[in-house]
């Protein structure tokens, strides 16, 4: 961590965006976290997608839980809205904001503590739901905020750094969010942002629940021999499916690599996610066999990441409760309130038959 | 691209900016933070040791350090770190006892013609050695042009006898009112070297019709000036014309003010923006009335009966033909100026009238003295040039400069050693890592922008020709300057062993330096960095690959300085350490120090 606010000078060569804006527009306070901590790097490929989607800052709700990773929201977009909820209950808070104003942009930011412990119920209940969020649980296999204990992602037989093993079974996000039928599922690296920004990128555009979880080493508590998420060990055992480009609108669709190497993907909204396939065999529309890939390469101690399964044509809470089309602040007293007429005739609704 | 060899001192050297552009490679950075911290005697120190005239050039000084300044590229102005010298110099106190004391004699002799900055700054680098040094000025004192062109508004004499006096105390044997007039009879007498450091003293004249018959009332500007300095000039009519655009026209514009000249004007054939006087000479021109009229070539005096009434000018505009200035005429009426006096400041020039041809000393097709850049020694092994004499009309810190230099030859020369060969340049780097994220330098950046010196008030300052216009930096003032300064010393330094490519230093740098990326030449490499890396003169800092095969390139362009990459680098890959470069000095080779 630092004491002193960053300097506000900046590049005078800086690319600026649709809005007149530079990346550092979409940064927020200076990080108290620990030097060097994977979180930090997720925090920057979250101002970076923010800045390259041409984001209106004031747009963005981010909505978090407890522990390290759950503090970084107030490290982007300080011109945003934030909550920081208790431990676990993020989801939650997240489903009744995006409820009440559906017009925003939802950043829900977790740990592997907070979702797949405490919040694990909050969690899957969010995505099953089809909540149009992009959800990023900044995984690091402990509860960094508490000093290192296990948490429920730590591969069995991995080692602490006061030397115990783990023998629980992990959780793994990635099957959990597909067995729970999310329609945006990816994993990265925080360690490799040319691979991260543009799945963000498509995470934030997708119009659903959009999950992403971003191994990231704790430099304090689990970067060392043993863990399996470390620097090394995850370079080491990184297996990328794709790589992809995120481009907005459909001008300009124009490959420039060889067909079967690349495909492009067009989304509801006219966006295009274009997948550089590294593994030409791997189809993220196909969610069966996706599960079973993943499956099958976690047996061989290799971790999968890329974008590893989408669906083009999501569907979200709204559509499913075909609640109004306007955000509630929007509506007036009389639309809010309709009286207890309109309540009579609702609870007779329910009296007939 | 290859790695960065950052054992270089160049390599680190050239990062602080203002030290690189320094002629006299002061140490800029180190004498701004003893100004923050109070302690202007070492700070005076410091100057002393690289540019020998500190209460003169925080005055005077043409400041090349100033537009290579790093805080000019990272917001608009750069530090005042000319003006800085000076808060050093005013508040310095008593430092008598700091200065070197005459060394014990060697018994050689060394003959310095001239009494300005280049021949003071010999004097004071030989005679701590030991050797016997003359100096002979045509003038009644030392100091030359500081004392006979620069006004005395601008430098208090008193700050000028200071620090002549600090070289004057060395006991050189001083031959003032006495000018040289033969090379060879001097060469003649038993001195061992012979350094020429006699300026650059004829003033160019203008030759138009009415010339002649109006001579009484039309100057020679550097003459004029050196009259008025000794006191002969003491009025000039109420009406005056400057001609030329140059730091002299500005000296006489602003002189001609203080001695009744009520409509003074310049006028310059060129244009405003062109013209060769510093930014700020013309403002403070500007600031006591002084108008310039530009785009004017003088055609002819105009008088009665010969005395002076006027000037006629032809008007002209400039044309660019292959991004080469042509001025041509405007094709308007010509423009007459009426006046009383005329000031001619239209360029100055070197003159050996007193050198002889047969003497070994070689001139090459422009007068000029064939004289080697780094050794300062002419085709006689025995006679070096410096200052103005050596290679042009420059400036004071050059003059300094080249003394500093010519004194190493001088030095290397009556001790057998090779002269061509230069003693190396001194680097100590220090790690100012003190906890966590602590520096023992102040690594806040302070955002306010340059802070302006006070002025005296015209109504006061026109009155008196030797009130000091400029009031200078109270220490208040100088302490707000001084933490502008971005410390470019404090270098960041890159351990690529220790580095495990986490990217916190990338993310957390404010200004985009840093970046880990696939290695490339140079010129591919800068189009790929966090932010491009367009300014060509600044280095980028290159590392061996890394781990993944990638290589860290940073730009040092606009680097703060700031230390972040280093308080969030997790392994101390990155370390701040303070670079104190030493440009060596006569006797440098001979001594430990
Ligand atoms: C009007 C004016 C204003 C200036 N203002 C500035 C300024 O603000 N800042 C700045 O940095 N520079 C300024 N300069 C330039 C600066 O003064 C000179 O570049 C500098 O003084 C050169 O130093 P020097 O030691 O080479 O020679 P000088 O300072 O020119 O000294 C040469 C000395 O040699 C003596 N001499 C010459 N020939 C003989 C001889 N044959 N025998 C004996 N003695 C001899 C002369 O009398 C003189 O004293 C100014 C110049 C002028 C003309
Ligand atoms: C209800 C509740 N139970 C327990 C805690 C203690 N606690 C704080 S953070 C944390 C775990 C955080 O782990 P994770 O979400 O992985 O975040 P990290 O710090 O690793 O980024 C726990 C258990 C709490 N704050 N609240
Ligand atoms: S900021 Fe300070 S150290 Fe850097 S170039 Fe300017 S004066 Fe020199
Ligand atoms: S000191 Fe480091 S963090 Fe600060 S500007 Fe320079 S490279 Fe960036
Ligand atoms: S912060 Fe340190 S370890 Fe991390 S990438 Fe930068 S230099 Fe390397
Ligand atoms: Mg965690």
């Amino acid at each position: 961590m630092s004491y002193l606010a960053k300097p506000k000078f900046r590049h005078k060569g800086l690319e600026q965006n649709a809005l007149g804006f530079t990346h550092r527009d979409y940064e927020g306070a200076i990080s108290t976290l620990c030097a060097g901590c994977g979180h930090d790097s997720i925090s920057a490929a979250l101002i970076q997608a923010c800045f390259e989607l041409d984001i209106e800052p004031h747009r963005v709700a981010k909505l978090s839980g407890i522990g390290c990773s759950s503090k970084t929201p107030d490290y982007l977009l300080g011109q945003s809205h934030g909550f920081n909820s208790v431990h676990g209950r993020m989801p939650s808070v997240l489903t009744g904001a995006n409820l009440a104003n559906r017009e925003l942009i939802y950043l829900g930011i977790s740990g592997d503590g907070d979702s797949a412990s405490i919040g694990i119920g909050q969690f899957v209940h969010a995505v099953r739901r089809g909540v149009n969020m992009m959800y990023v649980c900044e995984n690091n296999g402990v509860y960094g905020l508490t000093k290192g204990q296990f948490s429920a992602t730590a591969d069995t037989g991995s080692k602490s750094k006061a030397g115990g093993i783990n023998a629980d079974s992990p959780i793994d996000l990635v099957s959990l969010a597909l067995i729970a039928g999310a329609t945006f599922v990816a994993r990265s690296f925080s360690g490799d942002k040319t691979q991260l920004v543009p799945l963000l990128k498509a995470g934030i555009a997708h119009k659903g629940a959009a999950v992403i979880d971003v191994v990231s080493p704790c430099i304090a508590f689990n970067n060392h021999a043993g863990s399996t998420k470390s620097f090394d060990f995850v370079r080491a055992h990184n297996e990328a499916v794709n790589r992809l480009d995120f481009l907005e609108g459909r001008e300009a669709i124009k490959l420039d690599q060889a067909p079967g190497t690349v495909e492009d993907v067009v989304q509801h909204d006219g966006s295009v996610i274009r997948l550089h396939k590294i593994r030409d065999d791997y189809d993220p529309r196909d969610r069966v066999k996706a599960m079973d890939y993943l499956q099958q390469r976690h047996a061989a101690g290799e971790m999968v990441t890329g974008l590893l399964y989408l669906d083009p044509e999501p569907r979200d809470l709204h559509a499913g409760l075909n609640t109004v089309k306007a955000p509630l602040n929007r509506l007036d007293e009389r639309a809010l309130c309709p009286g207890a007429a309109a309540l009579t005739a609702l609870n007779d609704e329910y009296r007939a038959g | 691209m290859s790695p960065t060899e950052s054992a270089t001192p160049d390599y680190w050297h050239k990062v602080v900016d203002c030290q690189w552009a320094c002629p006299a490679h002061t140490p800029v950075p180190e004498y701004i933070r003893l100004i923050a911290a109070g302690r202007y005697a070492d700070a005076y120190m410091v100057n002393w040791h690289s540019n020998v005239f500190p209460g003169v050039l925080g005055r005077t000084c043409d400041r090349p350090c100033e537009p290579a300044c790093r805080r000019g590229r990272v917001e608009e102005q750069p530090v005042a770190i000319c003006r800085l010298k000076r808060v050093a110099a005013d508040n310095k106190g008593e430092i008598a006892e700091r200065l070197p004391k005459a060394g014990a004699k060697n018994g050689k002799r060394v003959a310095l013609v001239g009494a300005g900055p280049a021949s003071l700054t010999v004097a004071r680098d030989l005679l701590p050695l030991g050797y016997h040094v003359t100096i002979f000025d045509g003038d009644p004192k030392a100091g030359g042009f500081m004392r006979t062109q620069i006004p005395k508004f601008r430098l208090p004499e008193a700050v000028l006898d200071e620090e002549v006096g600090f070289i004057t105390r060395l006991e050189p044997e001083l031959k003032l009112g006495r000018r040289i007039d033969s090379l060879k009879a001097l060469l003649a007498e038993d001195f061992d070297a012979v350094f020429v450091g006699s300026g650059a003293p004829r003033g160019r004249g203008l030759d138009v019709p009415g010339r002649e018959e109006a001579a009484a009332n039309i100057h020679i500007g550097i003459d004029w000036l050196a009259s008025v300095s000794f006191g002969h000039t003491t009025s000039i009519g109420k009406r005056v014309l400057v001609l030329g655009g140059g730091n002299t026209a500005m000296d006489c514009c602003r002189t001609a003010r203080r001695l009744g000249g009520e409509d003074v004007r310049v006028v310059v054939r060129s244009g405003f923006e062109e013209m060769k006087a510093s930014p700020w000479e013309k403002e403070d021109a500007a600031h006591e009335g002084i108008p310039i009229h530009n785009f004017l070539v003088p055609k002819a005096v105009t008088h009665e009966g010969g005395r002076l009434t006027g000037m006629v000018f032809e008007k002209v505009r400039a044309e660019y033909t292959n991004g080469k200035r042509a001025l041509v005429p405007a094709g308007e009426p010509d423009v007459h100026m009426a006046c009383d006096d005329i000031l001619v400041a239209i360029g100055q020039e070197n003159a050996f009238p007193w050198i002889e041809g047969d003497c070994g000393v070689e001139f090459d097709r422009w007068a000029m003295p064939k004289v080697d850049e780094t050794t300062f020694q002419s085709t006689n092994p025995k006679v070096f040039f410096g200052g103005d004499a050596a290679f042009g009309p420059k400036n004071i810190i050059w003059a300094v400069a080249h003394g500093h230099g010519a004194a190493v030859s001088i030095d290397r020369f009556l001790s057998g050693a090779d002269i061509a060969e230069r003693p190396p340049v001194a680097m100590a780097m220090t790690s100012q890592k003190m906890g966590i994220h602590e520096w023992s330098y102040d690594n806040d950046i302070n955002a306010a922008l340059r802070h302006k010196v006070p002025h005296l008030e015209n109504a006061i300052a026109l009155k008196d020709i030797r009130a000091e216009v400029e009031l200078g930096y109270d220490a208040k003032l100088g302490y707000a300057e001084a933490r502008r300064c971005l410390n470019c010393d404090v270098q960041t330094v890159f351990a690529p062993k220790l580095c495990i490519e986490c990217d916190a230093c990338v993310d957390i740098c404010p200004m985009d330096c840093i970046t880990f990326t696939a290695d490339g030449p140079e010129q591919d490499l800068r189009t790929r960095l966090t932010a491009p890396a367009v300014n060509l003169e600044q280095d980028l800092y290159v590392s061996p690959a890394l781990k993944t095969g990638r290589i860290m390139a940073k730009d040092e362009d606009v680097c703060l300085h700031c230390g972040l990459c280093a308080e969030r680098c997790p392994t101390g890959a990155w370390d701040m350490q303070k670079t104190l470069i030493e440009i060596p000095q006569a006797g440098a080779s001979c001594q430990n120090r």
